[in-house]
């Protein structure tokens, strides 16, 4: 049976067509395979090889210089919290590192995630189509602004600005644990750090969220909307339920852009080592922000040290990154067995 | 607004309640001025004084009023729809306000100190005290160094993108799509500690504006391969037939047909890449030491480069250094932006055509 | 509870292209009634004017009067939400929510109405689930998700779904288009059944259906490509397929054109 779209209505079909890119196998015509053929071939692939051998390449060189340094440490790397690989004997571990990399990472996420769907609702469902494309745009420029401009900004303009919030909140909810300080003193803390950090994953939060919400089946809102749903009732029974992987994806890809951030947090925090969750106390340091604070500085058995920190941000993020796109894959498989 | 009210109003067919009670207009902005109002006499009585309280403590008043009102008039599912209305648009003036802030920040204080001089100086002899100096060296490093990361980036990516879409199957190529992913999430100080670690630990060479470029051809990798999978993808499979059946074999089909067809797409990726990397200043500060002097040779001795350049000039105390880092900031967002428009330009004008 | 519908000076709009263009009928309450034409006539666009669903997509808006039971659907003051309370619909693909179980389907619609009670619920889910002559396929499995189910028991799911919140008339747009002819014959006698209840309006590609199920036709059709579709005649559906007074439509039903 046809179907009989009267004028041009747009059906959005839930399964994206993706291009199908089979071609001639390659035992059918098998005799008129080139010599050139073969090489190009070849070529692609070393090229697809080398790819993978680089990040082997990473992983490898990452463990070995760091080898060194470790087996110099006195302390113990996990559970340290002090950071002196440039002492003899040397004596550092990445415990207070990896605690503000995740720390600032998380508050961020959890700041930037709400505003994020915020804006990727405003721009799918609330803005007028005529603002919604520029809106859009707009949004993806600022993806592109440099973190060390972020940082400067926070550093210098942000920063000042945010000590009377600091201070109040730290007046009137400073008996919860996290917004206490010691005798009220706040400045550039973690939490100032967190605010940067979401300024800074927010655009691109936002965008991948954009993205999922556009896919929503112009069926599943019709069929909200036809049964006397408000707008925010159709985005509850339609938009979210089927945007949730997608934002969830989004939201870790946001949190492993975070942890990883360098120079922003390297201007922001005071680079100071130690684990408190006085988030509005000037203290704070992450594993990357201690690479650019630490390397000037650094002797031999302090480079190793870097690298060995740097060793276990990589696998922190590269955990992350897995979780959001196993989140994202699932949903794939969902959709594609339901329609 | 009990169950069976509601489903008696439904039910019986008596007449049909199609208006329901609506908030005049009039009534948003009177709140609107209300929770001013009141912002303002906490304001007198409190202890509130930044900006940053003023907006969101009156923007959160403004959302109690509007959502009281409209319970009471409107019923619970109109106040909860407003509600919601409202935080979407507040979420969205929340997250313009700062990444305008930033941009006009950057322009506002930039722009004073940009001229002809600071774009063709460098900062030899300047100390962060002294008002002269300029940014050219960085200028120079940048160049020459996102030219370099791109030499070796975009063929290599090309290459893996064409493997990716045109050959590959199974198992080797899903293990190098999925190496592409992790290679998106990694971390730039982490290209550049691998390049500490390889290129100048292990292989014991000095820091150069070479080093800085493989660090940075590593964070083009993944994006572009991504770009150009993506815009060979949709390349029709006709093209391909239509070429396979004239005679010419795969790899001038896929040189001649395919890559041309996809080539603005690809550009545009390459370009944004190309904006991404010139920004990135962790890798670099592993791997290029950064100097005062004009280098124009990025195979020997130490380079600067823009981002670089604003990360030491903000960290000093100094107001000249700063004013300094703020007009390369300036610069470096004018260079950034500009790759991004013309990169979604070209792919606007190439979906048009 | 079923009503009564008068369409007057009825032009509807998708941005600058005119749809369909100054429309008049009445309908009569626990009618059913067919809009049959060939595409692009406008006859989903009406439909759609029915409950205020046209103005959904971007672009779109009309003009002209929709009485229901004498009161203007799009006069000032009316709200769209209370007006799709009140007129349901079931769409041409069978359009469940894919994350939503049978049950919460059928109750998805009461439930944005507020109606919490589990009991109430409970009663109304079987009450709707029996009227669209589904319960007996799905009483065991309720919690399983609507997208399990096949199209057919999908689009009947999706008329429990809208008779679930007791709305005073239904709309069908093509409901049949996407089901096998088994599943076509059981929304067939689902909509003879409803009739005793409800005001049915439905588009269908096909007239034997409209011949089955219907009591009054309105044969719609459009000059040439780009006009707007109008209003040919409507009548006794017996009439329309026998003796229709005007020659375009006894030359569409006789299958001359369309």
């Amino acid at each position: 049976m046809t179907s009989d779209p009267d004028g041009p209505r747009t059906h959005l079909s839930g399964d994206g067509g993706s291009v199908a890119t089979t071609e001639p196998t390659s035992s059918s015509d098998a005799a008129r395979v080139s010599p050139v053929d073969v090489f190009f071939k070849n070529l692609t692939r070393t090229a697809g090889l080398g790819l993978l051998a680089l990040i082997a390449a990473i992983a490898v060189f990452l463990v070995v210089k760091a080898t060194s340094a470790l087996n110099a440490n006195t302390g113990h790397f996990l559970t340290t919290t002090e950071w002196f690989p440039n002492a003899s004997p040397p004596f550092f571990g990445v415990a207070a590192l990896l605690f503000g990399t995740l720390l600032t990472a998380v508050i961020a996420m959890v700041i930037a995630v709400p505003v994020a769907v915020g804006i990727a609702l405003f721009i799918t469902v609330y803005a007028p189509r005529r603002l919604a494309m520029p809106l859009a745009f707009i949004v993806d420029l600022l993806a592109a602004v440099p973190s060390v401009i972020f940082g400067l900004w926070g550093l210098l303009v942000l920063v000042p600005r945010m000590d009377g919030l600091q201070m109040w909140l730290t007046d009137y909810f400073g008996w919860i644990p996290l917004f206490a300080t010691d005798n009220g003193a706040v400045g550039r803390s973690i939490f100032v750090a967190s605010v940067v950090l979401a300024i800074m994953i927010l655009p691109i939060v936002a965008a991948l969220s954009r993205e999922v919400f556009l896919q929503v089946p112009i069926a599943h809102k019709e069929a909200a909307l036809a049964l006397g749903a408000t707008r925010w009732e159709m985005i509850r029974a339609a938009v979210l339920p089927y945007g949730k992987p997608g934002v969830i994806s989004a939201s870790m890809l946001g949190l492993g852009r975070a942890m990883g951030e360098t120079i922003a947090v390297a201007l922001v925090l005071p680079a100071s080592f130690g684990i408190s969750w006085k988030i509005l106390a000037p203290a704070g340091n992450t594993i990357a922000a201690n690479v650019a604070n630490g390397f000037a500085e650094a002797n031999n058995t302090g480079r190793g040290a870097l690298i060995a920190s740097g060793l276990v941000l990589f696998i922190v993020t590269m955990i992350v990154n897995m979780a959001a796109r196993a989140v994202i894959a699932r949903r794939r498989e969902f959709s594609g067995a339901a329609s | 607004m009990s169950t069976t009210t509601v489903s008696s109003t439904t039910g019986t067919g008596g007449g049909l309640a199609l208006r329901g009670q609506k908030l005049p207009n009039a009534a948003f902005p009177v709140i609107a001025v209300g929770a001013v109002v009141l912002t303002v006499l906490l304001y007198l009585v409190t202890s509130i004084d930044s900006t940053i309280q003023f907006v969101l403590i009156s923007g959160v008043l403004y959302l109690i009023g509007q959502t009281v009102a409209s319970v009471l008039v409107e019923g619970s599912r109109r106040a909860a729809d407003r509600f919601v209305t409202t935080l979407v648009y507040l979420a969205f003036l929340l997250a313009v306000i700062p990444l305008v802030a930033v941009l006009a920040n950057v322009i506002a204080k930039g722009v004073g100190r940009l001229d002809v001089g600071f774009l063709s100086h460098s900062m030899r002899g300047i100390g962060a005290r002294d008002a002269g100096g300029g940014i050219y060296h960085a200028l120079i490093g940048t160049l020459e160094q996102i030219a370099l990361a791109s030499l070796f980036a975009v063929p290599f990516s090309l290459l893996v993108a064409i493997y990716l879409v045109e050959y590959g199957r199974g198992r080797i190529s899903r293990t190098i799509s999925f190496f592409v992913d992790v290679l998106t999430g990694l971390p730039s100080v982490i290209a550049g500690l691998f390049i500490l670690a390889f290129y100048i630990l292990a292989l014991g060479q000095k820091p150069s504006g070479f080093a800085g470029s493989l660090a940075l051809t590593i964070l083009m990798i993944p994006i572009v391969v991504r770009a150009a999978e993506e815009m060979l993808k949709l390349v029709p499979h006709e093209l391909r037939e239509a070429s396979y059946a004239l005679g010419v074999p795969r790899w001038r089909t896929i040189l001649k047909v395919v890559l041309p067809t996809a080539l603005p797409g690809i550009v545009t990726g390459v370009m944004l890449a190309v904006a991404r990397v010139a920004g990135e200043t962790a890798p670099l500060l592993l791997t290029i030491f950064g100097t005062d002097s004009i280098n124009f040779n990025p195979f020997s001795g130490p380079q600067s480069a823009l981002p670089l350049y604003i990360y030491s000039q903000a960290g000093q105390p100094q107001q000249t250094a700063v004013d300094r880092a703020w007009a390369a900031a300036l610069t470096l967002i004018a260079l950034v932006m500009l790759l991004n428009v013309v990169a979604r330009l070209i792919a606007r004008m190439a979906r048009v055509r | 509870m079923a009503t009564r519908i008068d369409v007057s000076g009825l032009t509807a709009f998708y941005g600058k292209f005119k749809a369909v263009s100054d429309i008049h009928f009445s309908i009569e309450p626990k009618n059913v009634t067919a809009f049959i034409g060939p595409s692009g006539c406008g006859k989903s666009t009406v439909l759609r004017t029915l409950n205020r669903m046209h103005e959904v997509l971007p672009g779109a808006r009309v003009e002209g009067r929709v009485l229901m039971d004498g009161e203007d659907l799009y006069g000032p003051g009316v709200d769209p939400v209370n007006v799709r309370r009140a007129v349901g619909m079931v769409f041409q693909r069978p359009n469940p929510f894919p994350t939503m179980s049978i049950y919460e389907n059928v109750v998805a619609g009461l439930k944005l109405n507020g109606t919490r009670k589990k009991s109430l619920l409970d009663e109304r889910a079987e009450e709707s689930l029996r009227g669209a002559n589904l319960w007996e396929e799905v009483k065991d499995r309720l919690g399983r998700p609507g997208a399990g189910l096949s199209g057919g028991q999908q689009q009947r799911l999706c008329i429990a779904r809208a008779i679930a919140v007791e709305p005073q008339v239904l709309l069908m747009d093509e409901p049949c288009s996407a089901l096998d002819p088994i599943s076509t014959l059981a929304i067939e006698d689902l909509i003879v059944k409803l009739k005793s209840s409800y005001t049915i309006v439905i588009v269908t590609h096909n007239m034997q259906q409209a011949s089955r199920v219907s009591d009054t036709t309105a044969f719609f059709t459009l000059d040439k490509t780009g006009d707007p579709g109008r209003l040919v005649e409507m009548d006794k559906t017996e009439k329309i397929f026998s003796n229709p007074a005007q020659k375009r439509t006894e030359e569409y039903i006789t299958g001359r054109f369309g």
